[in-house]
């Protein structure tokens, strides 16, 4: 059975209102565990809407959403249940430290889970470590740390409910590259030793590269939905949606259209390279 | 011609903190240029920003704003007009709740004559593509939204110099390439001075000088063309070299020969496409 399974999902922001706006229309989506999917889409394309509808934090206007199988929406105790077994981190989500000490920021959802002392603190330093937070942090107000650490304690805080989808929203955002990196590596390590799910939105193509899957929305659909290299190989669609292609795809194309025979699926700095080198290798070649 | 901004070794320590976080830096900043500021979370960028229309005041050392001491506190008022600053998260930038009263804040404050205020504020919000939506409640615009606004409210002081702090971290591609295309239309065209704080190396191709901050100093200054092509160096300061470098780098390692400084995608092909001949 699919982990999350979105059938016919509708949201219409201030029904009745002239703001009225669906910002979901009619939307399927199918997550499994295991794997990375990237949402990608335009500002305003639904996915911040979408994604607060797999912690029940947003009610459809229609449809339903089913984790393993059971309406999350179905009562409090479902509702109660997604809360746990989705996590979702918002953009920024160092805003959000509210308690005396990293420490105690970390173990807020735990301790809502009516977990045992013991449990708590095995979950609070699992966290703490898969995110790069050092435990000397741990007894220090969270508005002590510097703006990196604030970001890591705030994932360590969702981390620790050992979510089974754990949603990020631009994570890496404001992050320097090498910091960017760094965290890619801590999440992909985090859901393979647990073998969750993750949801990444973003709009870094160079993260969506790194992706096993990406779904693109816009105007509240989903309008591709597949692997890196097939995705990409859109790029027209991509642009008239406001996305763009990663730089490296980018510069393939603008290469095809000199004249190159480059394949359409070349998206990474390092298979454009290789490609290039091995044209050239034809081109020295005696005709 | 003089320059707009002049700092002289300065240097600055946060209250609570146990290294400066800027260290001896002078520089120069000449009118109606385009600077790009890159360095790791920590290395003192936003920090120097802060000290560009005094918010924040140096330790030791001078900054001067058209000649005009950040320190004295006389200064203040006029250095705020020249320098108008936009930071990374626009939510706590909107003080309004219509995003045509928004744009009016800064130069409703300053006095500014209603008529004036008008043309201001029509012409900010069209020149960041938020013309239509002047009469929305900013909290229901998206986040890219809500920046581009938050750059009309500066805009509207009609400022010399244009700081922006990461404004477009949370920007989709779209939003990124229109908030870049405005900033770098009022350097080119209006003659605006543009310091633009980033962590994405391809803005910071875009600039007509690049420096690259380190532990409270300038570790590295130059033209994008001379700054990108030393990978090894980005590398060790914690960033990253544009795509095209990379494969340029990749493709000159391999025998090709392509120069590496062809930083746009459509030079970075060209130069390509000549170079397999």
């Amino acid at each position: 059975m699919s982990l999350i399974e979105i059938r016919g999902l509708t949201h219409v922001y201030s029904q009745g209102t002239p703001f009225e706006k669906a910002a979901v229309r009619d939307l399927d989506l199918t997550l499994e565990r295991g794997g990375t999917v990237g949402l990608i889409g335009h500002t305003g394309s639904g996915k911040s809407t979408l994604i607060s509808h797999l912690n029940a934090l947003l009610k459809p206007t229609a449809g339903t959403v089913l984790l393993d199988g059971e309406d999350i929406f179905a009562s409090k105790a479902s509702i109660r249940t997604a809360r746990f077994r989705v996590g979702v981190v918002f953009q920024y989500p160092e805003y959000q430290l509210f308690e005396e000490t990293v420490y105690a920021d970390i173990a807020y959802g735990p301790k809502n889970l009516k977990l045992a002392a013991p449990e708590i603190d095995r979950r609070v330093r699992e966290a703490a470590a898969f995110v790069g937070l050092d435990e000397g942090a741990f007894d220090r107000s969270p508005l002590e740390l510097s703006g990196g650490q604030k970001r890591r304690a705030a994932i360590a805080g969702v981390l620790a409910m050992e979510p089974e989808l754990l949603v990020l929203d631009e994570p890496t955002a404001g992050l320097d590259p090498a910091g960017r990196e760094d965290l890619l590596e801590k999440l992909f390590a985090w859901r393979e030793a647990r073998d969750a799910a993750v949801l990444l939105v973003t709009h870094d193509m160079a993260i969506a590269t790194r992706c096993d899957r990406l779904v693109v929305m816009a105007e509240g659909r989903i309008v591709l939905d597949g692997t890196p290299e097939a995705v990409f190989a859109h790029g027209d669609e991509l642009a008239s949606i406001g996305l763009e292609l990663p730089e490296a795809a980018n510069i393939a194309r603008l290469l095809r259209d000199k004249g190159a025979a480059l394949p359409s699926s070349l998206y990474t700095v390092d298979a454009l390279a290789q490609a290039i080198l091995a044209l050239r290798g034809k081109g020295d070649a005696p005709c | 011609m003089d320059p707009i901004i002049r700092i002289k070794n300065i240097s600055y320590t946060y209250p609570e903190g146990s290294r400066p976080a800027l260290d001896g830096v002078s520089l120069d900043i000449m009118p109606g240029t385009f600077t790009a500021v890159l360095g790791s979370n920590g290395s003192g960028k936003s920090t120097l920003a802060k000290h560009l229309n005094a918010i924040l005041l140096p330790s030791g050392g001078k900054v001067l704003v058209d000649g005009m001491d950040t320190i004295d506190e006389g200064n203040l008022l006029a250095i705020r007009r020249r320098v108008g600053m936009v930071f990374q998260n626009p939510d706590n930038q909107i003080v309004a709740n219509v995003v045509e009263d928004d744009v009016a804040f800064a130069p409703e404050n300053l006095g500014v004559e209603p008529a004036e205020i008008r043309r201001r504020v029509d012409a900010a919000l069209q020149q960041v593509g938020m013309y239509e939506f002047r009469l929305h409640a900013p909290h229901l615009l998206s986040g890219g939204q809500k920046q581009r606004v938050a750059i009309a409210g500066v805009l509207a002081m009609d400022p010399e110099v244009l700081v922006l702090d990461e404004p477009t971290a949370m920007l989709d591609p779209q939003g990124r390439r229109e908030v870049l295309r405005t900033v770098e239309d009022l350097c080119r065209r209006r003659g605006i001075t543009v310091v633009l704080i980033t962590h994405h190396m391809d803005e910071a191709a875009r600039a007509d000088r690049v420096l690259v901050m380190d532990a409270g100093r300038v570790a590295l200054d130059g033209a994008p063309q001379e700054i990108f092509p030393q990978a090894d160096a980005l590398r060790a300061l914690r960033l990253t070299v544009p795509d095209t470098t990379a494969l340029l780098l990749r493709l000159r390692a391999a025998g090709m020969p392509v120069p590496a400084g062809a930083l746009t995608p459509e030079d970075c092909a060209a130069a390509i496409w000549e170079a397999l001949g």
